[in-house]
C-alpha cells in the first residue's frame, strides 16, 4: 500500500503540475490509472466514480432506507462518508444509517465499534448494532473457547450475514450497501475459477445479489480500488479501524489476494479486467438457484428445513460443533444427509461474505 | 479403451539419449536404468528378487518398488496406456482425426509436443496396421506432417545452436516411421516477409512496436499460429494438431481472465477450434505438464533444448501462481480447466457433423460423442490481433465506428478486442499507422473482408449448406451423456 500515492507526495514536491486541473500540484499518482493528480482532483474523480456507478446501475430510489454495514475498518468506513456525502450532494432522498454486527470479540471488534460510534457522531447517521450474542446467544469469544481455532470463522461468516439481514430487518431497511471494493470482487473470480463453483462465479460480479430475498444487498465500491479507498481515507484523515482480527490474522493474505496485489503493480487495470471477464463469462444461462424457502426454526431465508446458522447452532448447542461444516462426512450418519443438503443454501452469493476472516480453503 | 493398452515394451526407445544439461544427471540415470528394467520384467512378470516389492494399482503386476511410480501409483506400461487412452478418447470422442485427414503436428520440442507427436504416430501405425490386415482397405489412414518454427530472428540464440536442435529434429522426426512424415521448418519471420532479411527485418520492427512485454509476447504466439496456419494451407493439410496440455490450458485460463478476455476464454479451450481455415485440434487437454514429462522421462523421448528468454509478463506472473497452486493441490490445474469448460463455447468449436463426412463410407464415420450442437452458429466477429470473438458491447462500438466511414487504419483498430487495443496497439495515430503498414498480410486481410467475418464466409459455401442452422438438427444429444 506504501509505494503508490501516499509516499509519492513529499517526492512529487518539486512541482509537477496535475494533469486533470493543471493548476494545482499533483500530490499522488493515482492508484487505477496512475495519473499524477491533485488532492481536489482527487477527491471528486473518486466520489464521481462512485455516483456513476450509483446512477448507472440505478441502485437507489428516492426516499429509501439504506443501511450501511459498518465494521469500523477501512472500506465501510469510506463508504459511510462517501454515501451520506454523495447523499447530501446529489438528493438521492435516501434515509441512511449505519448497521453493525458485534461477533463479541474482545480486544478486536469492542475497539472497532468505538470507531463506529464515533463515526456515528461525525457523521450524523444513525447507529444500530445487532450483536451475536442476543440474535445466537453465543459469543465470538464463546464459540472460539469451544470449538478453537478452526472453522471458526465459518461460523462468524453464517452468523453475520444473518444478523446484517436481521438488523435491517428491524431497522426497516430497504437496502444494505456493503464495502466490497473492486479488489476483493476480483479475487472472488479468480477464487471461483480456482474451486470450479461455476455457479457463483456468474453471480459474484453482480452489483446487487439478493433482490429476491428480503433485503438486497449492492456495492457501491464495485470498481473502486482498495488502494484508492485507503488513499481517500489517508487524506480525508477518516477515523478507522485497522487491526485485523485475532481469530484470523493473516487470513486475508491467501495465495489469490497476493496474486492480485503483483497483478495491480505489473498492470493497474488488470483489477478491472478481471471484474469484466467475470461479467462476460459465458455461463449457461439456466444456472441452477436452489429453491428459497423458510427456516423452520427461525423463519430466515433457506432452501433446505434448517438454515445454515441455525444449523451450525444446534451443533454448537448439541456440543456436536462440526455439525454442518464442510463436505465432511464427520458427524454421525443421522446428521450426515442433512449435512450435506444444507451445504448449498447459505452459501448462495455470499461468497465474498467472508472476507474479514477469508475463509479460502488452501 | 482396452485397445491401447500392451504398449507397454514395443514404443519403448531403448537408446535414450537426453542431453546433460538435464540436471540431477546421476539420479536420472538410475531412474531411467530402473524404468528401463521394469518395462522388461513386465512381459513376465517376474519379480527382482532384490529389495521391496511393490503392485501396481492397476494390472497388479508386481514391479521393484526402487523403479520410478509412474502417477497414481501405476507401473510404467498402465501409466503409458492411461495418457495414451485420454489422448484417444479425446480424439475419437471428438472427431478429431478422420481416415481422410492430413495432420499437421506443430512441435517445439517440449514434453507435450514430443507425447502429441508420439501419440499421433503411434495412432498412425496402428491404423496402418488395419489397413494392411484389412480386406477391403477401403478406409485411407491419415496423414502426418511435423512442423517447426524457427524463431531465430527473434531469438538470442546463436545460428549452430539453431542449426543443431534442427538437425535434433530431423533426427527425432526420422525415427517416427513407418509412414513417412514430412517436416516442415519455416522461419518465423516468413510470415512478414517471403525474402528472409527482409521479413527478419519487418518481424522485428513490428515486434519492437509493441510496448507492453505481455503484449508482446500474445502477439508472438498469434504470428506462431499464423505461420502454422501458413505451412498447413500450403501443403494441403486438413487439421493442425497443437499439444496444449491441462497445465498451459489453465494458465491460460487465468491469464485470460485476468487480461478481461473472459467473452472469448471458452473458444480457447475446447477440445477443437475450427475459427481458423485450418482448424486446430488439442487431443492433450487432459493431461497435465507434470504426467507428460514424466511419460517423456519413462519412454526416453528425446526432447529440444530451447533456450527460454526471460519473461516479466502477466503470463509469466500467472504460470508461476498456478504453479504455487498446483504444489498445494495437485488437481488445482484441472478444476481450472474444467471451470473454464463449463462456459460456454462458440459455434467455431465443433465440426459440423453434415459437412464433415462427405468421403468417408457411413458405417465407417466416426461418432460424434461430445458434440453438443446447442449453440447457434451466430457470426462472430474476431479480434484480428489475437483472434478472439468480441463481446456485445465490443461489436456495438464497431458497429458505430464503421457507420462514420472509417478509413482503413480506424476500421483496423475498431476490429480489435479491448485487450488486444491495450496491449498490442501502439498509442499515438502516427505509430499506429506505421504498426498497420508493418503488419503481415495475413492479419490485415481478416479486417479487409478476409476470415473475419464468418457471414462472408457462409455466403461463400452457402449453396453447399444443407441446413441454415445448426441447431434444429440435434435433439438427440441424450447419448452422450457418457
Amino acid at each position: 500500500m506504501e509505494e503508490g500515492g501516499a509516499t509519492a507526495k513529499p517526492r512529487r514536491a518539486t512541482g509537477r503540475l496535475c494533469s486533470t486541473c493543471n493548476q494545482r500540484k499533483a500530490a499522488l499518482k493515482r492508484p487505477k490509472t496512475l495519473e499524477q493528480i491533485c488532492r481536489e482532483c482527487f477527491y471528486s474523480v473518486f466520489e464521481d466514480e462512485i455516483h456513476n456507478v450509483i446512477m448507472d446501475n440505478n441502485l437507489f430510489k428516492p426516499g429509501e432506507r439504506v443501511a450501511v454495514a459498518a465494521s469500523g475498518g477501512k472500506d465501510s468506513t469510506v463508504l459511510a462518508y462517501v454515501m451520506s456525502e454523495l447523499n447530501r450532494r446529489h438528493n438521492y432522498g435516501l434515509d441512511l444509517f449505519l448497521l453493525s454486527v458485534d461477533e463479541g470479540i474482545t480486544g478486536y471488534r469492542d475497539d472497532s465499534l468505538e470507531t463506529v460510534k464515533r463515526n456515528e457522531i461525525e457523521y450524523g447517521l444513525p447507529l444500530k448494532v445487532v450483536s451475536y450474542k442476543d440474535l445466537y446467544g453465543w459469543t465470538m469469544d464463546e464459540i472460539v473457547k469451544t470449538i478453537g481455532l478452526k472453522n471458526n470463522c465459518t461460523f462468524c461468516g453464517v452468523f453475520r450475514r444473518q444478523a446484517l439481514d436481521r438488523g435491517a430487518a428491524l431497522m426497516k431497511a430497504d437496502k444494505l450497501v456493503t464495502g466490497h471494493n473492486a479488489d476483493d470482487i476480483a479475487e472472488t473470480v479468480l477464487l471461483n475459477i480456482l474451486r470450479g463453483d461455476i455457479a457463483r462465479l456468474s453471480r459474484c460480479t453482480f452489483i446487487t445479489t439478493g433482490e429476491d430475498g428480503p433485503i438486497p444487498r449492492c456495492k457501491p465500491f464495485k470498481y473502486t480500488y482498495e488502494k484508492e479507498i485507503v488513499m481517500y481515507a489517508y487524506f480525508k484523515k477518516l477515523d478507522y479501524f485497522s487491526t485485523e482480527c485475532i481469530y484470523s490474522p493473516n487470513a486475508y493474505r491467501g495465495f489469490a489476494r497476493e496474486f492480485i496485489k503483483d497483478l495491480e503493480r505489473m498492470r493497474p487495470r488488470a483489477i478491472l479486467d478481471i471484474i469484466r471477464s467475470g461479467e462476460n463469462f459465458r455461463t449457461a444461462t439456466s444456472t441452477k438457484m436452489p429453491e428459497q424457502g423458510t427456516c423452520e426454526r427461525c423463519g430466515y431465508i433457506s432452501s433446505q428445513k434448517l438454515c445454515k446458522a441455525c444449523l451450525l447452532l444446534e451443533g454448537l448447542n448439541r456440543g456436536l460443533p462440526k455439525l454442518g461444516i464442510g463436505r465432511a462426512r464427520g458427524t454421525n450418519g443421522l446428521n450426515k444427509r442433512v449435512e450435506q443438503r444444507n451445504l448449498r443454501p447459505e452459501r448462495t452469493g455470499s461468497s465474498i461474505e467472508s472476507k474479514q476472516c477469508g475463509t479460502l480453503d488452501f | 479403451m482396452a485397445s491401447c493398452g500392451g504398449r507397454g515394451g514395443e514404443c519403448h526407445q531403448s537408446r535414450c539419449q537426453r542431453s546433460e544439461e538435464d540436471g540431477g544427471a546421476e539420479e536420472e540415470m538410475r531412474e531411467r536404468v530402473a524404468s528401463l528394467s521394469v518395462a522388461c520384467d513386465l512381459p513376465t512378470s517376474s519379480a527382482t528378487g532384490d529389495g521391496a516389492l511393490d503392485r501396481c494399482t492397476k494390472c497388479g503386476e508386481t514391479v521393484a518398488a526402487a523403479a520410478p511410480r509412474a502417477i497414481n501409483g501405476l507401473c510404467a506400461a498402465c501409466f503409458r496406456a492411461y495418457l495414451f487412452g485420454k489422448f484417444k478418447l479425446a480424439v475419437t470422442a471428438n472427431a478429431m482425426i478422420s481416415p481422410t485427414d492430413n495432420v499437421l503436428v506443430a512441435f517445439s520440442g517440449d514434453p507435450a509436443s514430443r507425447v502429441a507427436l508420439q501419440f499421433v504416430h503411434e495412432m498412425q501405425r496402428l491404423s496402418l496396421k488395419n489397413w494392411d490386415a484389412s480386406k477391403s482397405q477401403a478406409l485411407p489412414v491419415f496423414g502426418v506432417g511435423v512442423a517447426f518454427i524457427d524463431e531465430s530472428a527473434i531469438s538470442i540464440c546463436p545460428l549452430h545452436e539453431t542449426n543443431k536442435v534442427i538437425a535434433q529434429i530431423r533426427s527425432i522426426v526420422s525415427t517416427l516411421s513407418p509412414a513417412h512424415k514430412e517436416l516442415h521448418i519455416a522461419p518465423l519471420e516468413n510470415i512478414c516477409s517471403m525474402s528472409s532479411t527482409d521479413g527478419r527485418i519487418r518481424l522485428n520492427e513490428l515486434l519492437d512496436s509493441v510496448t507492453d512485454a505481455t503484449g508482446k509476447e500474445d502477439f508472438m504466439k498469434y504470428l506462431r499460429m499464423l505461420t502454422l496456419q501458413k505451412i498447413a494451407l500450403d501443403n494441403g493439410y486438413s487439421k493442425l494438431l497443437l499439444g496444449s496440455c491441462t497445465s498451459t490450458i489453465a494458465c491460460h485460463v487465468i491469464s485470460a481472465t485476468v487480461k478481461g478476455q473472459g467473452y472469448s476464454l471458452p473458444g480457447d479451450v475446447q477440445y477443437v477450434d475450427a475459427r481458423w481455415e485450418v482448424p486446430v485440434v488439442l487431443p492433450l487437454r487432459d493431461c497435465t505438464a507434470e504426467e507428460l514429462s514424466k511419460l517423456c522421462h519413462l519412454d526416453g523421448l528425446e526432447l529440444l533444448q530451447l533456450v527460454k528468454r526471460p519473461s516479466n509478463s502477466i503470463n509469466s506472473l500467472v504460470s508461476s501462481f498456478v504453479a504455487r497452486l498446483r504444489d498445494e493441490n495437485p488437481s488445482r490445474e484441472r478444476t481450472i480447466v474444467r471451470t473454464a469448460e463449463k462456459l460456454r463455447p462458440f459455434c467455431f468449436n465443433k465440426f459440423v457433423e453434415n459437412t464433415y463426412h462427405e468421403f468417408v463410407p457411413s458405417r465407417l464415420r466416426c461418432k460424434f460423442q461430445n458434440i453438443n450442437n446447442s449453440e447457434t452458429a451466430l457470426s462472430e466477429v474476431l479480434c484480428p490481433l489475437c483472434g478472439s470473438p468480441l463481446s456485445e458491447p465490443e461489436v456495438q462500438s464497431l458497429r458505430n465506428i464503421q457507420e462514420k466511414t472509417p478509413t482503413l487504419v480506424e476500421n483496423f483498430t475498431a476490429h480489435c478486442c479491448q485487450s488486444c487495443s491495450f496491449q498490442i496497439l501502439p498509442m499515438g495515430a502516427e505509430s499506429l499507422q506505421q504498426f498497420y503498414t508493418v503488419l503481415p498480410q495475413s492479419v490485415t486481410v481478416r479486417v479487409t473482408g478476409g476470415t473475419s467475418d464468418h457471414s462472408q464466409l457462409r455466403e461463400l459455401i452457402g449453396d453447399c449448406l444443407l441446413v441454415d442452422d445448426d441447431d434444429d438438427d440435434d435433439d438427440d444429444d441424450d447419448d452422450d451423456g457418457t
